[in-house]
């Protein structure tokens, strides 16, 4: 069973105030499926180090949405790119796609 | 005080500007996508404080501490803990905060901040107090050297270490048991090394001269690590090993 997102922060981050929390999330919503689109054009042209810092950008939201176990996914993935090694590529793009699911309905 | 948030990521500035709206008296006046854009805004404005992403592409945070003449105040914000070291080195730095930032570690660096009296230059004690309370500790002292790997400060006795190497950003550090892979470069790690033990023997590589077990013409032989050596360095080289 895939770790799930969750708004924890969010919610933290907001205090109660509902119209932060919502931009935040308008926000999120909008620049994550641009910086996975950035991530896979990288990924698929090759360059490991580009993929490298897309992966590391990513790793905010993925902590934003309360993905521990994720991040750490993330990270040894951000790792391994940095030594042109692709190993977690699967594992990594499973959490995209967690997020990208819980994304479009939350 | 006036302050800029400086970071690629929209999502970033805007949990940092909503955090600096809770501060009484800390009014963000600008904010920047890029560094580049910040250095020109800064040649004609000035600000007491620089919220800072270091992970920007082209040229990072690190690019824009070292460009910019009198850095005004900074505070540090990345999703990697292994700059941490690499930030105390700039007087400058106020704190580092690691993403996504809490309301109470937010605090905390405010707290730093205020402990400081912005119209005194800062002293070099000052870097100390500083400091992420985690990490006040020197990254190297005696005989061992702290790195940060994933948010932990990681001890590695400098005696066991017989390869350090430069790959791009990281540099590679090999022990007897272990590798460590470490956001950091060859010369910081060089300064901290004991300069009768560790010889930059190449560009890429830096060698504890303990360990080597054989040497031929411009490569030495660690471990099952060879290791090429410099023109330039090999003379240094046999002057540190105890010849026949």
């Amino acid at each position: 069973m895939m770790e799930q997102p969750n708004l924890s922060y969010i919610n933290s981050m907001s205090g109660g105030e509902k119209a932060f929390g919502k931009r935040l999330l308008a926000i999120i919503k909008k620049e994550f499926p641009l910086e996975k689109q950035v991530y896979f054009d990288n990924l698929n042209s090759g360059n490991h180090q580009r993929t490298a810092q897309n992966v590391h950008k990513l790793k905010h939201k993925i902590s934003i949405l309360g993905l521990v176990k994720s991040y750490d996914v993330a990270t040894r993935y951000e790792e391994n790119l940095r030594n042109n090694d692709a190993t977690l590529q699967k594992e990594f793009e499973a959490i995209l796609l967690v997020m990208t699911d819980y994304l479009n309905k939350v | 005080m006036n302050c800029i948030i400086i970071d690629d990521e929209e999502t970033a500035r805007v949990i940092m500007a909503h955090l600096c709206s809770t501060v009484v008296g800390l009014k963000i006046v600008e904010e920047f996508p890029n560094a580049i854009q910040a250095i020109k805004y800064l040649n004609h404005n000035s600000v007491d404080l620089i919220f800072l992403d270091i992970h920007m592409p082209d040229f990072n945070g690190i690019d824009f501490i070292e460009t910019i003449t009198q850095p005004p105040k900074i505070i540090l914000t990345t999703s990697d803990a292994n700059f941490a070291i690499q930030a105390f080195e700039y007087d400058c730095i106020v704190d580092y905060l690691l993403k996504p930032v809490s309301i109470e570690r937010f605090q905390k660096a405010m707290q730093k901040l205020e402990s400081i009296n912005i119209s005194t230059p800062r002293t070099s004690s000052a870097a100390t107090a500083m400091a992420p309370s985690a990490e006040n500790d020197d990254s190297a002292s005696g005989d061992n050297l702290y790195v940060n790997i994933n948010r932990r400060l990681v001890k590695i006795e400098m005696s066991t270490i017989y390869l350090i190497e430069a790959k791009g950003d990281y540099i590679k550090i090999k022990t007897e048991d272990q590798e460590y892979t470490v956001h950091s470069t060859l010369k910081k790690i060089e300064e901290k090394l004991p300069k009768n033990t560790f010889l930059k023997v190449h560009r890429s590589f830096i060698i504890n001269v303990n360990k080597i077990v054989d040497i031929e013409d411009n490569s030495v032989l660690l471990k099952r690590d060879v290791v090429p050596v410099s023109r330039s360095k090999r003379a240094e080289l046999m002057k540190r090993l105890n010849l026949l």
